[in-house]
């Protein structure tokens, strides 16, 4: 019987790290491209937890707890954000931004 | 260190609650009392005073607070002073700037004083977790500041820029702290660095230590992480671009120093290496490109990539002497950029954006000190004596050369002589071009008292460098523990 260990978590948490900057990177929409950085903030909490868990620490887990409030605060003003370039512009594609140079 | 929370870290940590306080007052006094506009000005500057005060009365004291997650000593007070001026120059800078766009100042004046209040907790945090709090709690104000302008479609554009990478960054960051944890078992600066005392390498630990550069390397705009800098800052409102290229700039320094110098002094032959080939690419990149830019504000971006790059260059040093003159650039810094920026503000009218390098034209004949002062922070920043950009050079310098990094060093220069040519277009503009257009230009006083404490201060520390060298001495000797284990390790 295989066990699940932190390291699965560890290997869980880097499987969606990577899935999460691929997305930031080949994704063309502005709310995908911020699900995908979600996805990685939340790649971040399940590595904490694994290793708090590993380590018998707690810093790991209040670390988590930060983690979760400051995405949602970065989800609030971030959506904001899109709306209002949305209200201007129509448009949530990102090879659409350039009224400035990349 | 104490187990928990004492009563004197609430004394300790009186700059913070003050600058919290007044934070919430300027909403309120933005909402009740008539005449709004001077009134959160008012208020902001008195709290931004008092901070400042606060802080200042701190020197000298060298203790750690909150359970070890806060450090009160020499280099928190250097780089709390560094932010509280740059934010008072910045917040001088904007009332005019205010009115002609027509927003509502209040809210301004408050994320400001939130962005201030994050680079304070990034100056003092000694724990992963403070220092990344610290470093969100200004990172969120600055994304709602950029986008400020809520109608101007180049604003918006900024803001979902910065948000994007910002947020982007940060997870970058998280990861590698997360792996730096799972190595080391802690989140202190102290427990990481005695727990890597050892020496002892192995491939998480190289993992993370790249993250970590590239996270911190996003927060500083160093080339290859800088794609977002020109946009953002060309987009957002002048005073805006001003505070994030100086006061976030200053923090996210103070930060990396604390992380790399206090934290990973075990690790440093191999942090060196990464920021040895940042610093020469930052500087090369942002020199050449800045040299074909038309529109003064994103020159001023390369050009704040390319000093981001000069100043990596007290990074890699790792003395005492390299944290004291990347501690020394970093203040004359805000006093030839913030005055740079004040006179792109400053040329903004109803008719007149005033970004563009040829709205300069002229300014010589319609505002002589205005262009004089153009001139002195030009000057100060292509590194010509008497300014001060030339004695933040110099101790650039010599601490490379110290270090032996004579290589970084010849770059430095070459990249410099480079840097002139674009500093000096400017003045050019200003002189010799004399097609006038837009309305009349108008100084308000508070602007004007900006550029003057920007002008003395870019002289002064240039004639007078003694008193600045000796405080960045005393600041940069409580790194004298972390140093001399990394001069036992070389």
């Amino acid at each position: 019987m295989l066990e699940i260990t932190p390291l699965h978590y560890s290997l869980l948490s880097a499987a969606l790290f990577m899935i999460g900057v691929i997305g930031v990177l080949v994704r063309r929409n502005v709310i995908i491209i911020f699900m995908s950085i979600e996805l990685i903030l939340n790649a971040v909490n399940i590595n904490l937890i694994a290793l708090s868990d590993r380590l018998q620490d707690l810093a790991g887990q209040v670390f988590v707890v930060f983690v979760i409030a400051v995405a949602a605060a970065e989800a609030a003003v971030g959506l904001g954000i899109i709306i209002a370039f949305y209200r201007n512009k129509e448009t949530v594609n990102i090879d659409e931004i350039q009224i400035m140079r990349w | 260190m104490p187990a928990g929370f004492t009563v004197d870290d609430f004394y300790y940590l009186l700059p913070e609650i003050l600058l919290t306080g007044g934070a919430l007052l300027v909403l309120v006094v933005d909402i009740l009392l008539p005449r709004r506009e001077w009134a959160a000005l008012g208020m902001t500057l008195f709290t931004l005073t008092l901070t400042g005060a606060a802080v200042i009365g701190f020197t000298g004291v060298d203790t750690t607070i909150s359970a070890g997650l806060l450090a009160i000593d020499g280099f928190a007070t250097f780089f709390k002073t560094v932010v509280i001026v740059s934010a008072l120059l910045t917040v001088l800078m904007s009332p005019s700037y205010l009115r002609v766009e027509a927003v509502r100042p209040g809210e301004y004046y408050f994320l400001i004083l939130c962005a201030t209040l994050g680079m304070l907790f990034m100056a003092s945090g000694v724990d992963l977790i403070t220092l990344f709090i610290g470093l969100e709690t200004m990172a969120v104000s600055f994304y709602i500041l950029a986008g400020y302008l809520k109608p101007n479609q180049r604003s918006n554009e900024a803001s979902v820029k910065y948000f994007l990478l910002g947020a982007f960054s940060l997870g970058i960051l998280l990861y590698g702290m997360s792996l730096l944890y799972g190595e080391t078992g802690t989140t202190t600066l102290a427990g990481i660095a005695e727990a890597l005392a050892g020496g002892e390498r192995s491939l998480t630990l190289a993992l993370a230590l790249i993250l970590l550069v590239a996270g911190m390397g996003f927060k500083i705009a160093a080339v290859p992480f800088h794609m977002w800098a020109p946009d953002v800052y060309e987009g957002a409102p002048t005073p805006v671009t001003a505070y994030l290229s100086v006061g976030s700039k200053a923090a996210s320094f103070a930060m990396i120093l604390r992380i790399f110098i206090e934290g990973l002094p075990g690790l440093v032959a191999d942090w060196q290496v990464l920021f040895w080939a940042l610093a020469a690419v930052t500087m090369t990149v942002g020199n050449i490109a800045a040299l074909t830019q038309s529109n003064i504000k994103r020159m001023l971006a390369y050009s704040s990539i390319a000093h981001a790059g000069y100043i990596l260059i007290g990074v890699v040093a790792a003395t005492e002497r390299g944290v004291a003159a990347a501690m020394v650039y970093l203040w004359v810094y805000i006093f030839m950029q913030l005055g740079a920026f004040a006179v792109v503000a400053m040329l903004r009218r109803k008719d007149v954006i005033g970004d563009e390098l040829k709205d300069l034209s002229g300014l010589y004949l319609r505002k002589p000190l205005a262009a004089v002062a153009m001139l002195i922070f030009m000057l100060s920043l292509g590194g010509i004596p008497p300014t001060a950009g030339f004695m933040g050079k110099l101790w650039l310098f010599s601490a490379a050369i110290e270090s032996g990094l004579v290589w970084l060093a010849v770059i430095f220069v070459v990249n410099s002589v480079i840097s002139l040519y674009y500093y000096y277009r400017v003045v050019v503009f200003m002189w010799l071009k004399d097609e006038i257009a837009g309305s009349e230009i108008a100084v308000s006083p508070a602007m004007a008292t900006a550029l003057v404490i920007a002008v003395v201060g870019s002289l002064l520390f240039g004639v007078y460098p003694q008193v600045l060298f000796d405080h960045a001495q005393v600041a940069a000797d409580m790194f004298g523990s972390a140093v001399s284990s990394t001069a036992a390790l070389q």
